[in-house]
């Protein structure tokens, strides 16, 4: 095993119940690497990320974030999560705080960090993204843009060594996508190491260091993006870039 | 009369989603509306008012019922009376929204390990809704007293408010576990996932946002409590029904009963509104929103 991998999964199997959706995914993302998955609705992207933040129990195997294997018994789960940083497709951001107690309800409670120093931090990454003005704003007067904005750095205001993102551009209306795929850019640039869900094969051949075809419960094929894109060996992953490519998402 | 039809039209194709069910007494649309809603109101009262003091045997009514000396001599007393029912209340509600929410709580605890706690808030829940509420007062109210066990208080009023704790709590855990059940899991999701732990998760995004959902039938409950607080005479204490009764039963006159039903609805009224208000606000936010789903 590669110790300086950030992220290592080893023969991961999960199904709900007569539902085998992971059948044995194997896959190691090193520091500062930027892996997308794809794969067709269902082919379980969002079921990989969520076993990771320990969401989902898993059925079998093992995943190991920076060294540590976070799939064994007694480790604490609080204290795994507030290492990685998941985003959702549906943002899920608190409707009844304002942004600014949205980002820093976890570093207070969670990283018993003080209020005025949470608020700083918080105001700060939030300026970094444009939402100085939606700081006392709640959720529900905000775009799907700006919240998916928020729900990042609400994320980020944990410092997490790994950031998930599962298709968090997917309930935005097209127009407001770029903007979140704008932060997602800098996220990369900094060096934030990132496994991304995604149906946008344009943005993953622009960000990715590598690509993830998921298929059958498995990593099917996976190389750098101008491999993937341009020259993929299995038929599969062709049928699944020639239907995307003939409904113009690439 | 055909432009101000035009108009009013109008207003109902600016305003399609507002309802007439829930409007309560507002649905009266443009100053004609209102002109129409008085005459007829007027006109309804009226025939109603006439019809019934035309009756045979309306005298004899007026004499029992409604008798204004024996109202204005008894209310004093009745109303004296009637803040006992506000003590018992306002000290029932405080234990009851306090003791429902652990009941609440208990029955949302996941996994095997929780299962006997999850058991014991459903049966208590089960059997304290099945009980009739007159029956756990008395139970309580006559018994407790009578164990003569040092320490465990005689005083009937206490054990009245007790029992009301004890059975209201079992219905307002249910409202709780509503509020609880309709915040989407996505919420939970979101706030372990960022290292919360299941207590903090609970306290700083599920419980704010269920209890806010269920505020209006919350007050609906505590409106039935306020009622209840009369079943507490029926231990001895003297409340405005107990006073009323002992009016009552001195002149053979029933017009005390009726100044003590006039207290009581002076109060659940106002709250009653109250409630509707507060459906209405919530209703005319999640429109605002577009968020009717």
């Amino acid at each position: 095993m590669n110790a300086a991998a950030a992220l290592e999964i080893e023969g991961l199997r999960k199904s709900f119940g007569n539902n085998l959706v992971l059948e044995g995914v194997d896959l190691s993302v090193g520091e500062h690497e930027v892996v997308c998955l794809i794969g067709a609705s269902g082919s379980g992207k969002s079921t990989l990320l969520r076993c990771v933040n320990l969401l989902e129990p898993i059925d079998a195997g093992r995943i190991v974030v920076a060294g540590q294997e976070i799939t064994r018994r007694g480790v604490d789960v609080n204290l795994v999560r507030r290492r990685i940083g998941i985003v959702f497709q549906a943002f899920n951001l608190f409707p009844h705080m304002s942004v600014l107690e949205n980002v820093t309800l976890a570093p207070r409670l969670a990283l018993h960090r003080d209020r005025r120093e949470a608020e700083e931090e918080a105001r700060e990454l939030l300026g970094r993204f444009g939402l100085s003005d939606k700081v006392d704003a709640y959720p529900d007067h905000l775009s799907g843009g700006q919240q998916q904005r928020v729900a990042i750095v609400r994320a980020l205001a944990m410092q997490p060594r790994l950031m998930l993102l599962d298709e968090v551009t997917s309930a935005l209306d097209p127009e407001l996508v770029g903007e979140v795929l704008d932060v997602i850019g800098e996220l990369a640039a900094g060096g934030m190491t990132m496994v991304i869900a995604t149906h946008e094969m344009g943005f993953a051949r622009d960000i990715a260091t590598r690509v993830c075809f998921l298929d059958g419960g498995v990593i099917l094929e996976q190389g750098p993006p101008e491999q993937m894109f341009g020259s993929p060996r299995q038929s599969r992953t062709q049928q699944f870039l020639q239907r995307i490519v003939s409904a113009h998402r690439l | 009369m055909a432009s101000e039809g035009d108009r009013r039209a109008g207003l109902e194709v600016d305003e399609p989603r507002r309802s007439r069910i829930l409007g309560g007494l507002g649905s009266v649309e443009g100053p004609g509306g209102a002109a129409i809603a008085t005459l007829s109101t007027i006109v309804f009262f009226v025939v109603v008012g006439v019809a019934i003091t035309h009756a045979p045997g309306w005298h004899e009514v007026r004499k029992t019922f409604f008798d204004w000396g024996e109202f204005k001599s008894s209310f004093p007393e009745v109303a004296r009376a009637f803040l006992l029912n506000c003590k018992i209340f306002s000290i029932a509600e405080c234990f009851i929204l306090a003791f429902a929410l652990l009941l609440a709580v208990l029955r949302s605890l996941p996994g095997p390990v929780f299962f006997p706690l999850r058991a014991l808030a459903i049966v208590y829940a089960d059997f304290f809704r099945g009980v009739p509420t007159i029956l756990v007062i008395a139970i309580l109210g006559f018994g407790a007293p009578a164990l003569q066990v040092s320490g465990v208080p005689t005083s009937t009023t206490l054990w009245g408010i007790v029992a009301l704790v004890l059975v209201y709590s079992a219905y307002v855990s249910e409202v709780y576990r509503a509020g609880i059940d309709s915040v989407h899991p996505s919420q939970e999701a979101a706030a372990r996932s960022l290292g919360l732990t299941r207590g903090q998760t609970l306290r700083k995004v599920i419980l704010p946002q269920a209890v806010r959902r269920v505020i209006p039938p919350l007050l609906n409950d505590f409106i039935g409590l306020q009622k209840d607080t009369a079943l507490v005479g029926t231990l001895g204490a003297i409340e405005a029904f107990n006073q009323a009764s002992i009016d009552t039963n001195a002149t053979f006159n029933y017009t005390a009963y009726l100044a003590a039903a006039v207290l009581f609805v002076a109060i659940t009224i106002p709250l009653a509104r109250f409630t509707d208000w507060l459906i209405a606000r919530d209703r005319r936010r999640l429109q605002a929103l577009g968020a009717f789903a």
